[in-house]
């Protein structure tokens, strides 16, 4: 029994992590205490959120550049909602936010899906078009934080049990994608249709159909993301969350999911997002630009897709040398 | 299997004749959009038939069609680079850099290209040598170069560029008739031979059909896609010069957006995005078509943001029509 590749990716990621915050905790001993900890984690809950979604459509093979720009047309059209009818309970706005992300998703989803067009180009064309559609609505306006609601913007920051609402959002998310990738057919066909798509085929999986679903799921959390989005910051325009959709990816991609599809966790991508949000809320504390972030995301991708691919091919000669042996 | 074997096929009665065939291509169908957003533009616009205008509407494509011939081969041979607006800007950060410490034009145009070649130079590494997929690497360089931008820059820009390093963005050679337009032409000339009438070119076709067949029959696969990876490096760093020049300072966000609008053009010009077939003609009018396109819309007073939707749904539409028709075509002819 060969020991399993992915906990022990896990646990690097986690050691890489824990190391860092011991690093930054030499300049700077306050970033590591607990409620310290908890407000990177709160401001890390957009990224694992999405991340969740991008993880489902990578193990299929397929990428989703579109979610910034679904997040921030979501976001849009739920803040000019609650602007028109301020009175609207917060469990509507949620669920108008979480379908009208998933129609967008399965917008990609059918297109992909239906006419076998690359996810790389549906998406980088839906990311365009979700953008100007933002502009068209909004006439390029901002909705500001005095035209929301109280209950509206109150949401995402509302405590319970200690934990901010955004953060248990995040929670229910990582809990729920965890027991679906583990335990219902739906989450084994995602591993399926990236593992091997022939094979699913003759398994009596629709790969189409699942990559359709993939997106479907990733556009539903990039909507409810949307919300939590404009909420928390209490501000909507065009170019929120702009260029996002890069920090998601490689979230998943520093998470160890290869990007050809099948191989991934719930948890490295939530520990892939843990590590850039704990990079991006420690640069300001040891006195580094912010503008550092971007191209500390760029080198972490490409370390990580290095690492990743390093591992696959290990793994494939070790394949080959066994089957050479028997036969 | 036995079953499609019987299955009846249809046999046409004659081949199509060569006009025929060029007649019903990529490239015949795109001139007569062309030429259609041309007539419609000139109706809607009393602006639109002049001779200065036209030629301002050029920069609407130029700097984006001379990394579209690259892309258009690397596409074609399989790969793809989403860094090259990111190549761009930090072209145009070290140049604006250089221009601190006093370069003259010579050393501001040696210093773009080099850093273009560098640029491409280091995602080939990524790609060729270490074998990982070109897409997810170029996402990776895409944020790490413009990165850089941003931590050389910050929310600054460059400025004080001198004067004869305006003549790329700005200058004439005569009349009407662009520096960038000229680079243009010279470069569509290039490339077209490059890709259609040399052994390179043949490499490039034979690696996107099959890579394995390609290394088999003796191209050396790596090398000619390193070759193609500098070369996009290249023309974005000419690009970088020539988008300097026109707007006389950097800021990091130059460029922004602008890798979906060249592999918008590259898959416009019936460039299939999986590799292995397009032609640069095809890519030429398509150049000319978005640059009618957007600047036909600016004249109408169309905001930037809304021309997106346009090129998005353009990129979108261009893929998915045919394969509509060809499904649509299927369901019609099966009994």
């Amino acid at each position: 029994m060969l020991p399993r590749v992915i906990p022990v990716r896990e646990l690097i990621l986690s050691i890489a992590i824990l190391a860092l915050l011991v690093l930054i905790s030499a300049r700077f001993a306050g970033f590591a205490a607990p409620s310290n900890l908890l407000n990177v984690f709160n401001d890390t809950a957009p990224l694992i959120i999405l991340a969740l979604g991008q993880m489902v459509v990578i193990l299929t093979r397929c990428i989703d550049l579109s979610v910034a720009a679904n997040l921030a047309l979501t976001g849009m059209v739920v803040a000019m909602i609650n602007v028109a009818m301020p009175g609207l309970p917060i469990p509507v706005i949620l669920t108008i936010a979480i379908l009208l992300g998933a129609i967008m998703g399965a917008i990609n989803g059918l297109l992909v899906w239906k006419l076998a067009i690359p996810p790389i180009v549906v998406t980088l064309g839906t990311m365009t078009v979700f953008r100007g559609i933002i502009f068209l609505i909004s006439d390029g306006k901002w909705v500001n934080a005095h035209e929301m609601s109280d209950a509206f913007t109150g949401f995402p920051r509302t405590t319970v049990l200690g934990l901010p609402m955004l953060s248990w959002v995040a929670i229910l998310a990582v809990v729920i994608f965890g027991i679906m990738m583990a335990r219902t057919s739906l989450g084994r066909a995602i591993f399926a249709v990236g593992g091997n798509p022939h094979a699913a085929v003759y398994a009596g999986i629709n790969v189409g159909k699942t990559q359709f679903l993939a997106f479907v799921l990733s556009g539903a959390l990039a909507g409810l993301t949307g919300y939590l989005w404009v909420a928390r910051y209490a501000v909507a325009y065009v170019d929120i969350a702009g260029g996002f959709e890069l920090e998601v990816v490689a979230a998943c991609v520093i998470g160890g999911i290869s990007i050809a599809g099948g191989i991934g966790s719930v948890g490295g991508a939530v520990l892939g997002a843990i590590f850039l949000g704990v990079v991006k809320n420690a640069l300001p504390v040891i006195n580094i630009s912010p503008f550092w972030q971007l191209a500390i995301s760029g080198s972490a991708i490409l370390i990580a897709v290095a690492f990743n691919a390093r591992a696959g091919k290990t793994k494939g000669r070790i394949i080959l040398k066994s089957a050479e042996g028997s036969t | 299997m036995t079953e499609t074997a019987t299955q009846t096929r249809h046999i046409p009665d004659r081949l199509n004749s060569r006009a025929h065939s060029v007649f019903r291509s990529w490239e015949a169908l795109l001139l007569a959009v062309a030429v259609a957003i041309f007539i419609v533009n000139s109706f809607t616009s009393p602006y639109f038939l002049n001779a200065w205008n036209l030629s301002d509407a050029t920069f609407n494509f130029t700097e984006k069609a001379m990394i579209a011939f690259a892309m258009a081969m690397l596409i074609i041979a399989g790969e793809i680079d989403l860094s090259v607006a990111s190549i761009i800007a930090l072209a145009s950060t070290a140049m604006g850099l250089a221009v601190q410490y006093g370069a003259g034009t010579t050393e501001l145009v040696a210093i773009g290209l080099i850093v273009g070649i560098m640029c491409g130079a280091f995602n080939a590494f990524f790609v060729t040598v270490l074998g990982l997929p070109s897409i997810v690497v170029t996402i990776g360089t895409m944020s790490l170069f413009r990165g850089i931008s941003f931590i050389i820059l910050g929310d600054g820009a460059f400025r004080g560029y001198p004067s004869d390093f305006a003549w790329f963005g700005q200058g004439y050679v005569f009349w009407v008739i662009t520096v960038e337009m000229v680079i243009f032409v010279i470069l569509a000339a290039i490339y077209g031979v490059l890709l259609h009438k040399t052994n390179f070119g043949r490499a490039v076709y034979a690696i996107g059909n099959n890579p394995t067949g390609a290394l088999f029959s003796g191209i050396r696969v790596q090398r000619v896609k390193f070759i193609l990876f500098l070369l996009t490096g290249l023309m974005s760093g000419l690009a970088a010069i020539c988008l300097t020049s026109r707007l006389g300072s950097t800021r990091p966000s130059i460029a922004t957006g602008m890798e979906l609008e060249v592999v918008t053009m590259v898959v416009l010009g019936g460039v299939n995005i999986l590799g292995g077939s397009g032609s640069i003609p095809g890519v030429v009018i398509a150049a000319f078509v978005m640059g009618l396109v957007t600047f036909g819309l600016g004249l109408l007073n169309v905001p930037g943001i809304v021309m997106s939707i346009f090129i998005g749904l353009l990129l979108i539409g261009v893929i998915a029509l045919p394969r509509m028709w060809s499904i649509i075509n299927a369901r019609r002819h099966k009994p």
